[in-house]
């Protein structure tokens, strides 16, 4: 007891008391909230990390997301249970904080750093169980291996292309909402996105699709992005659409300006130089042919 | 002629003193060939840019009969299931139809077949559009007038089967894109009413997409459109040499003459050099920028979509007209009338290209005029006429657009929502603000081009005189200038006469007179005419200055 | 007054040519055709060098064209079909496809610019004039025609001969009616095909991602599953053809989500496990899949033609042209914790057709 009441205003002892306090929420979070989420609580959390991350939190999210992450009806949603991988992603991919409200929020360059990221993550991670961040092994496919790669391409057009379309180029939802595209989203992101969705998207939890298929899609796409247009230019792989823009613009302007080069006359010569003709040869310049 | 002549020295004697050589002789006594060409071979055609539209799709038509025989060499079209394993590493070990993995194997494994392939796509995308753009420059010229309606008749049933050919190939593959396609035409086909559910099961032979469609379409593209359209091109062709090409007003060109250059040499080069610059523009097309690549959009499964889906540019129209179609569906006695997708896969069409079809006969009908008319109308010289063009221009441009609404939204930031609903408006609105828009610019060109004719060029000297007036130098026109600007006539509407005889009885046909003379009043109220009284007026009062 | 009179007496001057010149004559007419002007000369027709220098560019545009060609048969051989090779604004393409485009486009650019030149430079540019003759026969020819015309009928006696007549007419009316009889083994008759899927009571909802049953606790909310009845692919042959009318979409939506009348609501939560509900993959406009699945608003849209079905309304269309809803699968759960179906739909699922009803 003694040690205990001595060490209560040891300067971490809050941290300790709020560590131990986070981790009570989330373990009932755990067992009662999401049945299938086979997520861990941020096991990596350091309680530096918790701290900043509080800190980063409080002054850059909690005015949507209240004080602590329980949200903010109409404003922002709660955060308890997303799990570290919804920060990762969201903040990682510039989309949070939030700056304007539209019909979605959409990527933007990142303001935090990884670090700063990684402590938000942390902090929400302990808020209560959710997807935590990935680890690299579980993401990062060999983009070269036959098997996956064609098991990937099988899964993204069966889950995932009705939204982001086949060649990955994103496409229209409902309401001016839109899926994005996915050619420059980084391969942790894409795993965190299927793991937490995003938004609008649905989760694809690992018994609905298993950590290996997720592998699969994302050597799949990483695939595809360095070898997909054998053909030439691939006019933004949105399909006919930019095709047909292209034969009506281009093309036709090409043709029509070969068609005006053979429809026109031939310049003729000048009068000085039809005079200088008629003077030097004595002919009459219109009859020679 | 005497049977002992010995061989060969009859030749000699019977071309008389013409040089001819003894292969044109074997010829010309087996098929006529001197007497059969002897006006042909000099044979002139009027020069203008315009004119050599139709050759685009032409020349664009025989490049797509070469490489496609190139694709028929390799490609198998079967439904029968495979697993692949080309060299497409994405794919590898998914089983796909025979006809998927064959045209994977043209696009990977059989060199210059991914050439060939895109040759062949680029090709038709260009032989529609340039069906499409002849089509209009005949429209608003008003070639299509008589003696030239069959052959505007063929060059519609052309266009029309392009369309279908062009559908047959983009669904051949059997890639996702294309199944995609097929899946919503038999979904087209069912609502049709009575028979839609038989037709649909008897072209898929059976539930779709069943394993018979593919091979059947194939026949249809490789043999039954390219014979109807090769055999329809030539009568169009042969037409065109017999009734002789039209030209523009122009001094010394007549409404009875033909001014231009010689088939040889110089239309020979023209149009052969021509169809190689095209030949050129579509190889260059291939090498450097892809179309089609059926290998990202995987093998068609009835479960799998992308967003984005959209069939090529000239099935567009249609896409776009059933996306903005609003919902309606009729139960009546136990029967489903689907208006959601009859009205704008079948109805829409239907009306736009009867419309086409029937033009050139409508407007004689409402012109009254019955002569032949070689000389080319200018579109300005024709405002209503023009301006309807210019609507149905507008109304299929609507569809057009509505048909990739998806990607419209996605673009700019819109929602699908409120632009499909801007396009229900605009395919009402559109049309009529586009006619009204036209018609005034062309009175307006006509207004000028009067105010030139009588007045004379501008210059721009600006002339200072004595009392300080500021006027501009005009420069009257040449004479082969002002006959081009007068030399079109001036439509005026039709005038009825009483509509009964003297002895009271109603004239015959009154009620079809009547709506022709308003359709007369509707299209050509509004005139601008330039008389030579006028031109003599204003000659005379210049001699006052 | 007949029709034919009223037909030009409105029209302009009919003069066959340019419709004016009768008001005053040709002599004062301002506006009249002044004739072909006189042919003016090209640089090329006046001074030999020019000609010789256009002579030599349309002969090095054929050369370039058999270079071309020459090098386009090399490419073919060399550059291999599978050699791929990153340029920066083209991308990642093929180089033999590469090689091969550039030297046939380029080839055949340069034969069809070479004979344009040649057309316009060296060939003449002297209009020539001829006459047009109206398409319409000459008398003589109509009246030859005619009688000619008249002999053969008479000659045949098909006038003469009424019952040979229409006997024929008769033959030739039946004649291409085998075209279409012949062709009634195209396709089986749809009989009751469009009504029946391959779901029924207990059969169990496999998810095509992992091959294995669906199962309650796989189904979160905010999750999107996909669903295929098990014996699926009992039949290679007709699996395809299964899959087009059996797919289904799974997804948990709360009970308080549930919008609509009382009974519809009760309907869609009966037809449901705890939530988690499926619906027809097939959309009931003209049947591409639906899945785009919006999962705060419970939107489900289909990429063909933008009709949103609200999943919370019981699949209600509230946008685009699909007028009915998306059909709910009644599902329930069997002894091993899997998700099953109770029975087949319970109406026919896809596009709308004639006996529908």
């Amino acid at each position: 007891m003694n040690t205990l009441s001595a060490r209560r205003r040891h300067p971490l002892a809050a941290f300790v008391v709020l560590f131990l306090a986070l981790g009570v929420i989330g373990a009932t979070y755990a067992t009662l909230g999401s049945s299938s989420a086979k997520a861990s609580a941020s096991v990596a959390a350091t309680p530096e990390q918790l701290v900043e991350g509080q800190k980063l939190f409080q002054s850059s999210c909690s005015s949507c997301h209240n004080m602590n992450g329980q949200g903010v009806q109409g404003s922002g949603p709660s955060l308890i249970g997303v799990g570290a991988a919804a920060v990762d992603f969201q903040v990682g991919t510039g989309r949070m904080p939030a700056m304007q409200i539209g019909p979605q929020v959409t990527s933007k360059p990142p303001i935090f750093t990884q670090d700063q990221i990684d402590a938000m993550a942390a902090y929400i991670g302990a808020l209560g169980a959710g997807p935590d961040i990935p680890d690299p092994s579980l993401y990062n496919g060999d983009p070269n291996d036959a098997a996956s790669v064609s098991n990937g391409g099988v899964l993204f057009r069966t889950n995932c292309s009705q939204c982001h379309n086949v060649a990955g180029a994103g496409g229209a939802l409902t309401d001016g909402k839109f899926a994005p595209s996915l050619r420059e989203t980084s391969t942790k992101h894409i795993y965190e996105a299927m793991l937490t969705g995003p938004q609008n998207m649905p989760i694809f939890n690992d018994n609905v699709m298993s950590p290996q298929d997720k592998k699969d899609i994302i050597a799949y796409l990483v695939q595809t992005r360095t070898g997909s247009n054998p053909g030439g230019l691939d006019l933004g792989s949105i399909g006919p659409v930019s095709e047909g823009l292209f034969v009506w613009t281009i093309v036709l302007g090409l043709l029509i300006v070969f068609a005006c080069w053979i429809g026109a006359h031939t310049t003729k010569a000048s009068r000085a130089r039809v005079a200088h003709f008629e003077a030097t040869t004595g002919k009459d310049a219109s009859d020679n042919d | 002629m005497s049977a002992t002549t010995a061989p060969g020295a009859g030749a000699a004697g019977e071309y008389g003193d013409v040089k001819t050589d003894p292969v044109s002789n074997w010829a010309d006594e087996r098929l006529g060939i001197y007497k059969g060409s002897k006006n042909l071979i000099r044979k002139v055609f009027p020069d203008h840019w315009s004119f050599l539209l139709g050759e685009i799709a032409l020349f664009s038509f025989i490049l797509i009969l070469l490489s496609g025989v190139f694709l028929t060499l390799w490609f198998n079209p079967s439904m029968g299931e495979v697993e692949y394993h080309g060299s497409y590493l994405p794919l590898d070990g998914v089983s796909m139809s025979q006809a998927y993995a064959s045209t994977l194997n043209i696009s990977f494994d059989v060199r210059a077949g991914l050439l060939m392939r895109q040759v062949h796509h680029w090709a038709a995308l260009i032989f529609l559009m340039a069906i499409m753009v002849h089509m209009l420059r005949i429209f608003f010229t008003g070639a299509f007038r008589k003696p030239r309606e069959i052959n505007w008749l063929i060059g519609f049933t052309l266009m029309v089967l392009g369309l279908l050919e062009g559908f047959a190939g983009y669904s051949l593959p059997d890639d996702l894109l294309s199944g995609t396609g097929l899946r919503i035409a038999s979904g087209v086909i069912l609502s049709i009413p009575i028979v839609g559910t038989y037709v649909s099961y008897f072209l898929f032979g059976g539930n779709f997409p069943g394993h018979d469609f593919i091979p059947r379409l194939f026949t249809i593209h490789v043999l039954l459109i390219p014979a109807l359209i090769v055999g329809l091109v030539t009568a169009h062709l042969i037409l065109v040499f017999v009734q002789k090409h039209t030209q523009w007003a122009g001094p010394g060109k007549t409404n009875d003459n033909v001014v231009g250059l010689p088939l040889l040499p110089v239309y020979t080069a023209k149009a052969g050099g021509f169809m190689f610059v095209i030949f050129g523009v579509v190889f260059l097309l291939a090498g450097l920028v892809q179309i089609n690549p059926i290998w990202a959009y995987g093998p068609y499964t009835p479960d799998q979509i992308s967003a984005g889906s959209q069939p090529d540019w000239y099935i567009g129209f249609l896409e776009g007209s059933l996306r903005m179609m609003p919902n309606w569906e009729w139960n009546i006695w136990g029967h489903t009338l689907s208006f959601n997708v009859l009205i704008p896969s079948l109805v829409v069409p239907g009306i736009l290209f009867t419309a086409l079809a029937v033009w050139p006969f409508l407007e004689q009908w409402i012109t009254g005029d019955k002569r032949e008319h070689h000389i080319l109308d200018r579109p300005r010289n024709r405002p209503s006429r023009t301006a309807i063009g210019v609507g149905g221009i507008t109304f299929y441009g609507v569809l057009w657009l509505a048909g990739g609404n998806d990607l419209i939204a996605t673009h700019f930031h819109l929602s699908v929502e409120a632009l499909t609903w801007t396009f229900r408006v605009l395919i009402f609105l559109g049309p009529a603000l586009a006619y009204w828009c036209t018609k005034r610019i062309a009175l307006g060109l006509q207004r000028r081009d009067k105010d030139k004719v009588l007045h004379g060029r501008e210059t721009g000297i600006i002339k200072v005189s004595l009392e300080g007036e500021f006027t501009e130098v005009h420069e009257p026109l040449s004479a082969g200038e002002r006959y081009r600007l007068t030399a079109h006539e001036v439509q005026k509407p039709l005038e009825l006469g009483p509509a009964t005889d003297e002895n009271g009885v109603e004239r015959p046909g009154n009620r079809a007179l009547k709506l022709r003379a308003k359709a007369s009043k509707a299209m050509f109220s509004d005139h601008v005419e330039t008389t030579v009284e006028e031109y003599k007026e204003i000659e005379a009062g210049h001699g006052h200055h | 007054m007949t029709d034919r009179d009223m037909e030009t007496d409105h029209l302009p001057e009919n003069t066959g040519g340019a419709g004016h010149g009768a008001v005053t004559t040709v002599a004062e007419d301002p506006f009249q055709d002044p004739g072909l002007p006189a042919h003016r000369p090209r640089v090329t027709d006046l001074d030999p060098r020019a000609a010789k220098r256009a002579e030599r560019q349309v002969a090095l545009l054929f050369m370039i064209a058999v270079v071309g060609v020459i090098g386009s048969m090399v490419c073919y051989t060399f550059v291999p079909n599978t050699k791929v090779h990153r340029f920066t604004g083209l991308g990642t393409v093929n180089m033999n496809n590469l090689a091969l485009g550039l030297c046939l486009g380029f080839a055949f650019l340069a034969l069809g610019c070479g004979a344009i030149h040649w057309a316009r430079t060296l060939m003449t540019d002297v209009d020539l004039v001829q006459e047009r003759h109206p398409m319409k026969s000459d008398p003589e020819s109509t009246a030859f025609a005619v009688s000619e015309f008249k002999q053969g009928v008479a000659d045949s006696g098909f006038t003469k001969y009424p019952l040979i007549r229409r006997s024929l007419l008769t033959a030739m009316m039946v004649l291409p009616l085998p075209a279409v009889w012949l062709l009634r083994d195209l396709g089986p008759m749809p009989k009751d095909a469009l009504r029946h899927t391959l779901w029924a009571p207990g059969m169990k909802l496999v998810n095509p991602n992992t091959g294995q049953p669906l199962r309650v606790s796989d189904v979160t909310v905010g999750t999107l599953a996909l669903a295929n009845p098990a014996n699926l692919n009992d039949d290679p042959d007709e699996r395809i053809d299964n899959l087009a009318k059996a797919a289904v979409l799974v997804v948990r939506l709360p009970q308080e989500a549930l919008k609509g009348s009382e009974a519809q609501k009760k309907k869609q939560w009966d037809w449901s496990v705890d939530g988690v509900m499926a619906f027809s993959k097939i959309c009931t406009h003209v049947g591409c899949p639906v899945a785009l699945y919006e999962q705060q608003t419970h939107h489900m849209l289909c990429p063909c033609h933008q009709s949103t079905f609200d999943l919370s309304d019981d699949g209600k269309v509230i946008f685009g042209p699909a007028a009915r809803s998306l059909p709910q699968l009644p599902i329930t759960v069997d002894a091993d914790g899997n998700l099953v179906a109770v029975s087949d739909f319970r109406e026919p699922v896809g596009p709308s057709f004639w006996e529908r009803g």
